[in-house]
Parts: structure tokens; sequence; C-alpha cells
């Protein structure tokens, strides 16, 4: 047996909380201001005829609005999270997300519940923007930097989002995602947390590791696929969808961070910066089954009605992760910048 | 609890055999390996760089669950896992 007796160096530093952004339009202004204040009265959304998929202003004000139920932000006071004004605020913006969504991946008519996992296996299978291809062979050390940072703003809360979703299963279902979740939370060993793994390669890289430090940097198209695991979390209603996105990250997950991992090594890092994605590799290998066949097979077998909601979440996730990575391949491409520069949004 | 198996050890289609239970892994020489998980895979396609590890080599060449393409089983399997015909 062994006793754990000095923290690791990846322990949490003390007392951190992290600022809230600067406001990127009318949006984050109307919330950001109320959000400094005590909890109470919040304006409508302002409208906004932008891309409701991938809109910086949109996708900030939600993410901002999600986080109030992780970790919060210094200065807000944390009663705002159930106040009823922002839960409403955020419907809205949920409601022109999630329509997007629907409009642009949700199949039609019902699903034949027998076909649901082929289907799961041909939406993992089709091919997408070869971002991890190219973090293998090609990026610059910069680019990959840029690459982290944008991978922060989900992967220092890896997991979280669908820890939501574990009340809202029952029996084998249930079962499969605990199971995937103790891992990805370290199976008892806080040092071996993914997002603590993944601090480390932060760390390693010479980046701040501190949870939400590069918000500001981050464009609505990276925060997106993110809101999307926030949203289909805390809605019980969009519990299949929620078990689709996580099988679908799971099934593409190993090959993609084997190529990360090999990309990193390709710049000369070693096992501090290439931990969290060489743990990737093993670790989505057994998630990928689990989640395929127990989760999503397990939630059929219960509730075959979920089909047509599985495959949705299946489809949304690939769509919107399938155009974050084309936005940071054009970018790279174009020479322009994928992050925003700090201190202001180059969309303002 | 007296007639539950101590391990688990299930063939998942077209992948990997996982592990559950309470077992521990030895190398040729019977040293322990580290065991840094409850449930681990175990690559069962032959392909693995990292043995006895499953690390998703199976999907880069479409392995194929032996059971589907031939071998005799004792419970009639649900077909309907069946991978796209396109791969
Ligand atoms: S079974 Fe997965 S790599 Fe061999
Ligand atoms: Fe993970
Ligand atoms: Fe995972």
């Amino acid at each position: 047996m062994t006793v754990a007796a000095e923290s690791s160096v990846a322990e949490f530093p003390q007392r951190w909380e992290p600022p809230l952004p600067n406001s990127r339009g009318p949006i984050t202004e109307v919330l950001f201001k109320a959000l400094v204040g005590r909890p109470g009265a919040l304006g409508k959304v302002p409208s906004n005829e932008r891309d409701p998929l991938s809109d910086d202003d949109l996708h900030l004000a939600l993410y901002a609005c999600y986080e109030i139920h992780y970790r919060g932000f210094a200065g807000v006071d944390a009663r705002w999270e159930w106040n009823p004004a922002l839960v409403s605020f955020r419907g809205q913006l949920e409601q022109a997300f999630e329509s997007a969504l629907i409009e642009c991946f949700r199949v039609t008519g019902e699903q034949d519940p027998s076909t649901v996992k082929s289907m799961l296996n041909k939406i993992a299978n089709r091919s997408g923007p070869p971002l991890s291809r190219h973090l293998r062979d090609k990026a610059s050390l910069a680019d990959f930097k840029d690459y982290i940072i944008h991978r922060s703003a989900y992967q220092l809360k890896e997991a979280d989002p669908h820890s939501w979703v574990i009340p809202r299963l029952e029996g084998k279902a249930k079962a499969a995602l605990v199971e995937v979740e103790f891992d990805e939370f370290g199976c008892g060993r806080s040092e071996r947390i993914h997002a603590v793994l993944f601090r480390t390669t932060m760390d390693a890289m010479g980046l701040d590791s501190r949870y939400g430090a590069y918000l500001d940097l981050i464009p609505g198209v990276t925060l997106a696929p993110i809101n999307l695991m926030s949203m289909f979390g805390l809605h019980r209603r969009l519990r299949g969808a929620a078990v689709g996105h996580l099988a679908i990250a799971e099934m593409t997950s190993a090959l993609s961070n084997k190529f990360v991992a090999e990309g990193l090594r390709r710049l000369g890092y070693g096992a501090d910066a290439t931990g969290f994605f060489d743990e990737h590799v093993i670790a989505d290998s057994i998630h990928d089954m689990v989640a395929l066949h127990d989760l999503a097979g397990g939630l059929l077998e219960q509730d075959p009605s979920l089909a047509g909601d599985i495959l949705f979440g299946a489809s949304a996730w690939a769509g919107v992760d399938a155009a974050f990575a084309q936005y940071v391949l054009d970018s790279w491409s174009r020479k322009e910048p994928s992050l925003h520069t700090p201190g202001g949004s180059r969309l303002s | 609890m007296s007639n539950e198996p101590e391990v688990v050890i299930t063939a998942y289609p077209d992948g990997p055999y996982l592990v559950r239970g309470a077992y521990k892994i030895v190398d040729a020489n019977g040293n322990d390996i580290e065991l840094t998980r409850r449930t681990v895979a175990l690559c069962r396609c032959g392909r693995s760089s990292q043995k006895p590890w499953c690390d998703s080599s199976h999907k880069s060449f479409n392995f194929r669950d032996p059971a589907k393409t031939g071998r005799s089983t004792s419970r009639k399997k649900n077909t309907s896992d069946d991978p796209p015909s396109h791969l």
C-alpha cells in the first residue's frame, strides 16, 4: 500500500477565480454589466443576426451563463446561479443555439433504434477537417500553443458537463456513464484527473494553466461545442443528445489524441506535455466501447424512443467540432490569428 | 456476492476485451504491469503498439469481430451493430 503524502505539483492553486471576460457585443455587454452587480433584473437578449452556431457574442454570453454553474467568476455573486432573470436570459440564448442545431443536424422523422449503433459508427468514421493530422505533421510551435489554448476552455473542466447527466440515467446506462466519468476524474487519484493532466501539459508548454485565464482569447466557434455539452447536460429532456454526443466524442478521441501526442514529440516535448494525450489514447480506447455499447446501447434498450435524440446529439457534436477544426486550420493557412488578442475581440 | 465472478472479461464488438473486477496483469516474466484504472481494454486485434492495452489501432485497419465472421457462438448475436458497409 502506498501512502499519499506530498501533494502533486499539479495541485489546484488556492483561491484563483477567473475574471469575468471582456464583452464582445451587445449581448455580453448587457449580461456582464448585470453580473457585476447584485442579482436582480436583466433585460432581454439584444437581437443579433449572426450565425447562432458560432457567433462570438452569443457564445461568450452563453458560456458565461453556464460558467456560473461550474466555477463562477471573480466578483460575480454566486446567487446569480438560480436568479430567474438570468435563467430566462440563458434560455433565450439556448433557444437560438438549439434551433440552429436542430435545423442543421436533426434528422426528421422517427429513427429506427436497431440502426442507431451503426449510424453512430458511421458518424464517427466520417472524415472531418484534418486538424490532428496537421498537428502531428506540420503545425508550428506557435500554432500548437494556440491549439492548446483553444482546448483549455473545455479541457480544464473536462468531463464536468457530463456529470450533470448522471442523475438522469438509470441501470446500465448510468453504470456506463459513471465508469467513464470515474476514469475522467482520475479513478480516485487527483493527480490523474484528466483536467489536471491538461494543466500539466499547459505548464510544460509555458502557458497559463489557471482555469479560465484565456477566456478573452477564445472565439465563439471554440466555445460553441462546449456550450453544446453544457446545454445537453443541464436539460433532462436532452439526455439522449448528451449521450449521443459523448459516444461520438469518445469514439473519435483516441486516434486524434495519438496524433497530437506525436506532434508534441516532433516539436521536442516530453512526457509532461504529452501525458494528457498519451493517457487519452489508452483511456478513450476503453471509453469508446463503453460509451457506444453500454451507455448509448444501454439507454436505447431502456428507452428506444430516444434514438432520434441520440443521433441528433452525435451529429450536432460532430458538426460543431468540425466547424471548430476547420476554422483553426483556415486561420493558420491564411496566417491569421485563430485567437482573439488580449484586451479586445478582433470582431468588435 | 459469493457467486459473483471475480473478474469479467467482455469482448466488445469489433474491438478489444474489457476487463473488470479484481485482477492483476503480469508480463511474460510474471512482473506486475502497473494498473492505473479499474476497467482496462486488452488488445484483441494484435496491432496495438502499447500491448497489452488497446490503443485503438484496431480502427486503423477495420478489425472485425471473429465471432461475426464465422466462429459459432452459443448465443445468437444481434447483428444490428454491424459497421457501415463502406468501411
Ligand atoms: S483491439 Fe484495439 S488495438 Fe488491438
Ligand atoms: Fe478524458
Ligand atoms: Fe474519455
